[in-house]
């Protein structure tokens, strides 16, 4: 099954006692893609992604995995997943390429191929510098490097990375990205995180999760423009307002018009759109055909960030937008 | 078959990468070192026809050591991985509970057995020095350390199912450590009191670890013994899989 999606979840929930740590979620992620896990802390990031690891039982629901159930194929299931559980626990005694090794044997790649192997992820990883180093002796940023070498050591169609970025300075961070981005183009991501630009800038998807529930699954761009109601725009135009104010009111699609006078002879406009529709090109057309000099026109977007706190603001309760 | 030597590997390497590994190694030879000395020196006054192995291994020097030492080696072996988080980079490398289980009290074993190898120098020296065989008879000594190895087992075992229950390595050691001393004060009354009598009594009789010593310590080895380890060692690995499994049931 070449086109069967990498993860397919179905009302899956887990409880811990008390406390519903993973409520009915329900997502499919497909060959390819790198998909970002956001939500603020608590809301069963970590527990999903151990249950999608097969280290936790769901309470109840279904987790595949290329296909397979974790609860009842586990060793089919831990060859086709690569696994960095939250805080990247690595043993700090060994050698990084010690550990590598050691790795790649209990992952089953066999006491001659794995040195080999743990060889090619060092390349990869840009850890050649320190492969001979003790783990616990190397900055945060090489020690991450270590963890998502591991996970993809044994080649793995998923990899799941819980948190990669946290702890980083900006550099580490940026190398830290550049690495996922590169193993997107061969394996399907799934990343947690609760760092927006991050989602932004790596990911094709986003599922946002607010305590355990799943409440939005879409691109980030798509987030951001359906979700993102604002939309307004605003423009700099060398008219008398009066005149900006009789052009503007009661066009298709504006919903309020304002006008304040500024220097130079400039009023600046603010238009807000009935819908999430974009103004930009009527201001200008209107601009060009009354010949009013233009110097700014530009809609506030609502950014990734907006979006999120807005969805998982405790008292904000949205419809779910479930792709 | 290299899972698991990669896993009992591990183990080892553990013990011997932090100063744990050696701290226990030269503890036991300095207890044994000691009691060895005291043991001699006592000889030299009272003379005794027994080897001195068996001195040894029915002196109280012998269990302070086992009960003390025991919980040190096994309480690493899964509280720890537990606490710092690398359990879960294990539990989801496709390796079965069984075989993690096993892989950790290999190692525990292994470790444990490479604490004693010194007394067989130590013996070795006492030969040399006094020129005398009794102090180190290949046959009794065999079966010495072939005891040592059976009650060994059974102690590892019980380490590895309290380290399995927790994930704090001081709480994994007093519980071992409990299981242990539990077990050798019941071995006590059976040994000082010769007058056995009821079904309890003979019940405990079975149970003693230090009549089991004696008699491998004169070279005896008797399968009921065998038995008793053996099964004994299976059950506290089966309690053991079973929690560890524990952490997958609905």
């Amino acid at each position: 099954m070449p086109d069967a999606p990498v993860i397919e979840v179905d009302q899956l929930t887990r409880v811990y006692p008390g406390r519903v740590a993973v409520d009915r979620l329900t997502f499919s992620v497909g060959r390819g893609e790198i998909v970002g896990f956001l939500g603020p802390n608590g809301a069963g990031k970590s527990t999903t992604m151990r249950m999608l690891a097969g280290y936790l039982p769901p309470t109840s629901g279904a987790v595949r995995i290329a296909g397979l159930d974790p609860d009842r194929q586990p060793d089919q299931v831990r060859r086709k997943v690569g696994y960095m559980p939250e805080n990247n626990p690595l043993h700090l005694d060994m050698r990084v390429v010690d550990y590598l090794c050691f790795r790649g044997r209990i992952k089953g790649l066999g006491w001659r191929a794995s040195p080999a192997q743990a060889e090619a992820v060092i390349r990869r990883c840009g850890l050649g510098e320190v492969r001979t180093r003790v783990i616990g002796q190397l900055s945060k940023g090489y020690r991450q490097r270590v963890g998502i070498a591991d996970a993809i050591l044994h080649d793995p169609e998923l990899i799941l990375l819980d948190e990669p970025t946290i702890g980083l300075d900006p550099h580490q961070i940026r190398a830290v990205r550049d690495l996922i981005r590169q193993l997107g183009q061969q394996h399907t991501v799934l990343i947690s995180t609760h760092i927006l630009s991050e989602v932004e800038m790596m990911c094709s998807r986003v599922l946002i999760l607010q305590k355990g529930r799943l409440i939005a699954s879409d691109t980030p761009a798509a987030l951001e423009r359906t979700l993102g109601w604002s939309g307004t725009v605003t423009a700099e135009i060398a008219a008398t307002s009066e005149a900006i104010t009789a052009r503007f009111e009661g066009s298709p699609g504006v919903k309020s018009v304002r006008v304040e006078p500024m220097d130079g002879g400039f009023c600046q406009l603010t238009l807000v759109p009935e819908a999430a529709e974009d103004l930009r090109s009527a201001v200008y057309e209107t601009a060009r055909e009354m010949n009013w000099p233009l110097r700014e026109l530009s809609r506030q977007r609502q950014s990734l960030e907006e979006v999120f706190v807005r969805l998982t603001q405790a008292s904000h309760v949205p419809n779910p937008t479930v792709k | 078959m290299s899972v698991f030597l990669a896993l009992v590997r591990r183990e080892l390497g553990a013990a011997f990468n932090s100063m744990t590994g050696y701290v226990v190694v030269a503890v036991t030879l300095l207890l044994t070192g000691f009691s060895l000395v005291d043991i001699s020196s006592k000889l030299a006054n009272v003379p005794d026809d027994r080897p001195v192995v068996e001195t040894f291994y029915q002196s109280a020097y012998f269990w302070v050591i086992l009960l003390v030492v025991s919980p040190v080696i096994t309480m690493r072996t899964f509280a720890a991985e537990k606490s710092s988080g690398t359990y879960e980079t294990l539990m989801t490398a496709p390796v079965g509970d069984t075989q993690v289980v096993l892989a950790k009290f290999t190692g525990a074993l292994a470790f444990f057995a490479v604490t004693w190898l010194p007394l067989l120098a130590v013996l070795a020296v006492l030969r040399q020095v006094s020129g005398q065989a009794v102090f180190f008879e290949p046959r009794v000594t065999a079966v010495a350390l072939a005891g040592v190895f059976l009650i060994g087992s059974l102690f590892m075992a019980m380490g590895c199912l309290a380290s399995a229950l927790t994930n704090s390595q001081v709480i994994a050691a007093m519980v071992s450590f409990s299981l242990g001393v539990g077990l050798w004060v019941i071995s006590l009354r059976p040994a000082m009191d010769e007058t056995t009598a009821g079904s309890w009594s003979r019940v405990l009789e079975h149970l003693s670890l230090i009549r089991h010593m004696q008699d491998f310590s004169r070279g005896v080895l008797d399968s009921r013994h065998l038995t008793f380890y053996v099964t004994a060692t299976v059950l506290f690995l089966f309690l053991t899989q079973r929690t560890v499994e524990s952490r997958r049931w609905k």
